[in-house]
């Protein structure tokens, strides 16, 4: 125990000098670095911490701060322009590098985590048959969470869209006569646009998890489904903090920030009316909400206020608790290499003098059940590792793609919502198949990726000389054989094709950055010579691409992924 | 037709195709050696919590007595040592926003992950375990599971109202990547081993 964390009930006391009047005293908390060293002094890296310090690079105080690259261009419903705004991200590089590097660093944490369980691989094969199976059979589920809930003495709700989704909370606010919401992450109320429609209704939304709540106060969407504020240094928290709270502008220690936000927050909590909470998953067998958080505000907004909401998507349904020991072990070792949550929270029943109230949204999502290409993205437990892992999405931040959902994940999902604002996203991608090798439920995230350029080329919302490129694409892909020679020559084309063809605008993530190196040999090419040929009795492993990454018994999908990355690191 | 079943017509009108049965799920081998105690201090202390020491005057609360005397408010839901809130009595969980050290005891610990487990009936007040300041948590050796897996094939989960699994204090990392401990909730937990009464 440190002498820093000793308690020092003077200046951690509600009501006290230093919050009388919402002024945030510069002293609260003397930086430390008392949080990264655990008891017995070895380096903290649970939660979203980090391995190592990744810290966006120190300016000298005279140095003009690198102002925050701000995300892609709004424009109704036209089509959003990623590549605009990857530019403006990829020119910013203390932002860029550091956010490359934090992902980065979230990616190989969680391969620790991954390799460090056997039963991975049956793991992902697992949660992905029985999230198929609940959503193959959603209707019953929901019947059965339905009437478990009831039973429990919580009112259920339903909402066809985010707009009625929205309705619902106001009303219930509305009859209890709430006057402020204290709320946690969310990406459900993200989606149907909870805290703009309520920013009109005179009721205050306050959000509760530190990096949406910079997010709340700089007026800007959450950049990742994990970690919203990743996209921000230091320094941007540091202006926001100081513009919104009257924190000291010259102060960017994370300690002070933290520290200074949950001071100015803890008494918006213990004021607040109401609360509400997303879902992780909900337990149809017992009508349970499951939240996994970090920072426990999740059972601040659901044990504090006499009113409690959880918004819930439809596709979280799961059958029984014990389900939850099959997810439980893939969510955060995947999102952020961590054995679980600090707090894996469990609502069932109201508390007594208190309501409780479920809200059902479909939002598209029961019409996406029916896409045959497509309705596997309902799988998707939010974890993030897609983003973590892609080249694209590490070097423009999540702002860039202009949607709720970013990165990989937000590829497939975006169009369900709008196909002609987000007809360019799907272009977004290397197709490395990274992201489908570390999805923890095994969604096919490139090839829906692929199968949405056909949709959309064939639906008219590409323009014209995408959709040359990629009917080319469209006969090479279709047949394995002609595909596996296309690879072939592909790498070697990547050396002899004019600079134009590989670096030309539509090509946007050739910008900003050289082609990887081809290989001599492909991993196929490789295998054939080195594995199939074995019983030849002689291996030629020398400059062969694949083997340094196939580690022992590591499966197709973890060298693949290791592989594709390596690439383009 | 209502929303709830226009909605579930819309599901069954979209079911996709195919038989997908519900898989059985096997018993893993645990990841962790057989002594549970220690497995699950070395992951507590991963998470940032902390495991008391043995102390051997016979004081259970040695390891936190610095804190306890340094504290105003102590809110106690265990017998082993009396605090000066009284849960019992607690009018709104508001009310106990002045905790600095809170006392529960824990239904079982979790070796594979350093987890306590929690219900309504161990807080009392279940907000307590979040407005305090500090959490002190007294936990059974003999009540340590072996992993996750067996965690969920408890009962506690589908009979509590409320069940919370806590692994280390209240954590962030939003700003950079820096690990702070007190997000919002306590600013450290500390599992002192302790045989049920």
């Amino acid at each position: 125990m440190s002498a820093s964390d000793e308690l020092r009930p003077d200046d951690r006391r509600p009501g006290d000098a230093s919050r009388r009047d919402g002024v945030i005293h510069p002293e609260v908390l003397a930086p430390t670095d008392e949080s990264e060293r655990g008891q017995d002094g070895r380096r903290l890296q649970h939660a979203e911490g980090a391995s190592r310090p990744i810290s966006a690079g120190a300016i000298s105080p005279k140095a003009p701060r690198e102002p925050q690259p701000r995300g892609a261009k709004i424009r109704g419903d036209r089509p959003i322009d990623q590549g605009e705004a990857a530019e403006r991200f990829l020119a910013a590089p203390m932002h860029q590098k550091a956010h490359d590097a934090r992902l980065w660093d979230l990616r190989s944490k969680r391969d620790t985590a991954a390799f460090g369980i056997p039963e991975w691989e049956e793991l992902r094969e697992l949660a992905s048959q029985i999230k198929t199976h609940t959503l193959a059979n959603l209707d019953r589920y929901l019947e059965e969470f339905e009437a478990q809930a009831k039973a429990n003495g919580v009112q259920v709700h339903w909402a066809a869209d985010g707009a009625e989704h929205n309705r619902i909370v106001l009303g219930l606010l509305k009859d209890h006569g709430a006057k402020s919401l204290i709320k946690s992450k969310s990406m459900l109320t993200e989606e149907c646009g909870f805290r703009h429609y309520m920013a009109g209704t005179g009721i205050e939304v306050i959000e509760t998890d530190l990096g949406e709540r910079i997010q709340q106060l700089d007026n800007e969407e959450p950049s990742h489904v994990v970690v919203p504020a990743v996209h921000k240094t230091r320094f941007d928290v540091a202006e926001v903090f100081s513009r919104t709270m009257g924190t000291d502008p010259e102060n960017d220690d994370a300690h002070y920030l933290a520290e200074s936000q949950r001071m100015h927050t803890r008494p918006l909590i213990l004021e607040a009316d109401a609360g509400l909470t997303g879902c992780n998953f909900a337990i149809a067998e017992t009508g349970t909400v499951v939240t996994c958080t970090n920072e426990g505000n999740a059972d601040l907004s659901g044990n504090v206020p006499k009113l409690q909401i959880h918004s819930i998507g439809i596709e979280k349904l799961i059958p029984r608790i014990e389900h939850l020991g099959v997810f439980l072990r893939l969510l955060s070792r995947s999102a952020l290499g961590s054995p679980i949550t600090q707090y894996t929270s469990h609502f069932r029943k109201p508390r007594t003098g208190s309501a409780m109230h479920y809200v059902l949204v479909d939002n598209g999502r029961s019409e996406r059940l029916g896409m045959e290409e497509f309705w596997t993205s309902l799988k998707c437990i939010r974890c993030g590792a897609c983003m973590n892992t892609c080249p694209v999405y590490r070097r423009s931040g999540g702002l860039s793609y202009g949607a709720t959902y970013s990165g990989p994940i937000g590829l497939i999902i975006d169009p369900t919502f709008n196909k002609r604002k987000y007809s360019t996203l799907p272009f977004s991608s290397t197709m490395n198949g990274s992201c489908t090798n570390v999805c923890p439920v095994k969604i096919n995230i490139h090839e829906q990726i692929f199968a949405w350029r056909k949709v959309l080329a064939e639906e008219h919302q590409i323009p014209l000389l995408k959709q040359g490129m990629m009917k080319a694409a469209g006969q090479v892909l279709s047949r394995p054989a002609t595909y596996r020679a296309a690879i072939g020559a592909a790498d070697s084309a990547l050396k002899v094709l004019p600079r134009f063809a590989v670096y030309n605008p539509l090509n946007t993530w050739g910008k900003g950055r050289e082609m990887p190196e081809a290989p001599r040999q492909t991993f196929h090419a490789w295998y054939k010579q080195n594995r199939m040929a074995k019983a030849g009795g002689r291996t030629t492993g020398g400059k062969a691409t694949g083997a340094k990454t196939t580690g022992g018994k590591a499966t197709g999908g973890k060298t693949a992924a290791s592989r594709n990355t390596e690439g383009t690191k | 037709m209502s929303v709830r079943e226009a909605t579930l017509a819309r599901i069954r009108r979209n079911r996709p195709a195919g038989e997908h049965p519900l898989p059985e799920v096997p018993l893993f081998a645990p990841l962790v050696g057989d002594d549970h105690v220690a497995e699950f201090g070395e992951r507590l202390k991963r998470m940032g919590g902390t495991l008391a020491e043995a102390n051997p005057g016979g004081d259970l609360f040695a390891s936190v007595r610095e804190r306890l005397d340094g504290a105003t408010v102590i809110a106690s839901a265990v017998p082993e040592i009396a605090g000066n809130r009284d849960l019992g009595a607690v009018a709104r969980p508001q009310d106990l926003a002045d905790v600095d050290v809170a006392i529960v005891r824990a239904v079982f610990g979790v070796a594979e992950t350093g987890s306590v487990l929690f219900t309504q009936a161990e807080l009392r007040v279940n907000a307590v375990a979040y407005l305090a300041q500090h959490l002190v948590v007294l936990l059974d050796p003999a009540d340590i599971l072996v992993n996750i897996q067996a965690a969920y094939r408890r009962p506690d989960f589908a009979r509590a109202a409320y069940a919370v699994l806590h692994t280390g204090p209240s954590a962030t990392a939003d700003i950079e990547g820096v690990l702070i401990h007190g997000a919002q909730g306590v600013r450290s937990l500390t599992v002192i081993l302790a045989p049920r009464g």
